[in-house]
């Protein structure tokens, strides 16, 4: 089986936020404290779990500047087979469609893959939806908020999953290739043993740029997204929290006052 | 018409709650400011009785694919029939509500039209003839606004409870446009085959008040009186990453930056922190109340009301008042 997992460096939760004001977009070199996309280290999980229920190979692709390459670095350790960063200054502000699209190009490149994996979103961006996007381009079936794989078989080119959707789980049948985006929780991510970070570390990573992946540069990068950040503001702190004080008896009877005066509550 | 706003109604298998109807609100709103029309589109197996209820909600038109292929949602099916009725009458913005299928249909229709999408907006308005979507990015650090001015239509999803609800007349008139569209049974990706309803229902994006307990909870007992507070109430039980991950409560009940996005009208947090991937998930809500034996919680700064102590002592004194307050 061949499976492919889509990856992402984000800023870690805790760090200073940089930000490439005229151009809406973040300096993702400038930022010290980055780490792997905290879902998608539930996909890199479930990859190697499927590797090792089904045996395999697992390529992973993160499009990225360099330090793109310490995530990837990561998943090597893990034990990933192949990894590959897409990388091009006509990438640059790339918007959620040709992040899609230049990911879809890499596994076109690779081809005859059977599942790729990704996280529901990404903890930055947070717009959770490359995933459907990347299914919708490729054409593969699109299977999002997977909480469990029941089963692949590649030789029926069939996946039986569960989606945790809102008010219950939906048991759904599909073919392959398929685009899976899984949910925390699906399974407990492992950690990289000694032996497999100083085995990653020694290991280039090769590049592909937009001639490599035969991507149309009009439609990626800055000059091809169609959504643009137009302004980039702070909310308005919440205003000054009421700290109830006194018996609490008293303070039971004003907050539920208060809270019943809201008409919400029936 | 080529500058209508265009609301798509969920529905599951045909069920619809007024909530499928929410975003004919604002797109009310926009169509007024944009000079033109709110319109429904619906993908199902007979949709009259959906199509009817939009027209109640404000729809002026009502769009439709109908056939056997559609009762159950899927992915590709309904995208395939959404691109094919926004291509054709290219509206300026098609709204979807960022919920699963909100979520999954929007993205794969933007994918086969071959556009970006703006993702769980929090503020739409026109400026300058111009549609803006406000959203939050990094765990609600930042709002970004964001123009689509290469899309025809605007796709965005919308985060629930963003917008006021539209106002219910059942003697509104409108149009209903049926189109014929086809998807092939082989060209099909997926089947559904079953739907196992959850033992106690956790719909946090669509619950209007939410009971949510931390790493203060300290057990899992604890949350069973959160529970009763939210029965109380009539709200659900959310919590945080902390809680979860101390195996307190399964992990639909997750709110933050690694969980679910809420927005309910009271969000009561008892022995939260307020670390930002908290708030990130629960920041926007109207009401918050937070109780902690900590004074110095980062979550009192983001509270509507605290209540300095255990939350023990505190949540058993609100269930008394509120039982006898609302005769309960």
């Amino acid at each position: 089986m061949k499976i492919v997992v889509c990856i992402k460096q984000v800023p870690d939760t805790e760090a200073e936020i940089k930000w490439d004001i005229p151009k809406g977009t973040l300096k993702r070199d400038a930022m010290e404290a980055t780490i792997t996309n905290p879902f998608d280290e539930f996909a890199i999980e479930e990859a190697l779990l499927t590797r090792e229920n089904y045996d395999g190979d697992i390529i992973a692709i993160s499009m990225g500047p360099e330090k793109a390459n310490d995530v990837l670095r990561n998943a090597l350790a893990l034990t990933v087979n192949e990894v590959h960063r897409l990388t091009d200054d006509a990438f640059a502000g790339s918007d959620t469609y040709a992040t899609a699209y230049v990911l879809a190009s890499a596994i076109k490149k690779i081809g005859d893959v059977d599942v790729v994996f990704c996280g529901k979103q990404s903890t930055d961006g947070n717009t959770g939806v490359v995933g459907a996007m990347l299914a919708s381009i490729l054409g593969f079936s699109q299977l999002t908020y997977v909480s469990k794989i029941r089963s692949i078989d590649a030789g029926a080119k069939k996946i039986v999953v569960e989606r945790a959707i809102e008010g219950g789980v939906e048991v759904v049948e599909a073919k392959l290739p398929a685009v899976v985006s899984v949910i925390k929780g699906i399974n407990e991510p492992r950690l990289p043993n000694l032996m497999g970070i100083r085995k990653a570390s020694k290991i280039a990573i090769p590049e592909w740029n937009a001639g490599d992946l035969g991507v149309d540069t009009g439609k990626v990068g800055s000059a091809g997204a169609s959504t643009k950040v137009v302004e980039i503001a702070v909310p308005p702190p919440r205003g000054a929290g009421e700290i109830l004080k006194g018996e609490l008896e008293d303070i039971a009877n004003t907050l539920t006052d208060k809270l019943i005066d809201l008409k919400v509550i029936k | 018409m080529a500058n209508d706003v265009w609301v798509y109604i969920e529905h599951k298998e045909g069920a619809v709650t007024p909530m499928s109807f929410e975003l004919l609100g604002i797109g009310k709103t926009l169509a007024a400011d944009l000079g033109s029309n709110v319109c429904a589109f619906v993908i199902g197996d007979g949709i009259d009785g959906i199509a009817k209820e939009a027209i109640a909600y404000g729809a002026s038109k009502v769009f439709a694919v109908e056939g056997a292929t559609y009762k159950t949602f899927l992915p590709d099916a309904y995208s395939k029939a959404a691109s094919f009725l926004l291509d054709k009458y290219k509206p300026e913005v098609a709204l979807f509500r960022a919920t699963s299928q909100g979520t999954d249909i929007a993205a794969a229709t933007a994918g086969q039209l071959g556009f970006g999408l703006c993702t769980d907006s929090i503020g739409i308005k026109v400026e300058g003839g111009q549609v803006k979507l406000t959203r939050a990015a990094f765990g609600g650090n930042y709002t970004v606004t964001v123009v689509n001015e290469k899309a025809k239509p605007q796709i965005t999803t919308v985060r629930p409870k963003s917008f006021a609800m539209p106002e219910k007349n059942d003697a509104n008139q409108g149009e209903v446009v049926k189109e014929a569209f086809t998807v092939a049974d082989a060209d099909l990706h997926s089947k559904v085959l079953e739907f196992v309803k959850a033992a106690t229902t956790v719909n946090l994006v669509e619950a209007d008040i939410i009971v949510s307990g931390g790493r203060g909870v300290g057990k899992p007992e604890g949350f069973e009186l959160l529970k009763q507070l939210a029965d109380v109430l009539g709200g659900a039980v959310g919590a945080s990453r902390a809680a979860v991950d101390s195996g307190w409560i399964p992990y639909e009940h997750q709110v933050g930056q690694t969980g679910k996005t809420v927005k309910p009208k009271i969000y009561i947090a008892c022995g939260i922190s307020g670390a930002i991937q908290h708030l990130a998930g629960m920041r926007t809500s109207d009401c918050i109340v937070a109780i902690n034996k900590d004074p110095d919680a980062p979550i009192f700064k983001a509270a509507t009301f605290g209540i300095v102590g255990d939350y023990t002592q505190v949540v058993p004194k609100l269930i008394e008042k509120f039982k006898s307050k609302l005769n309960k």
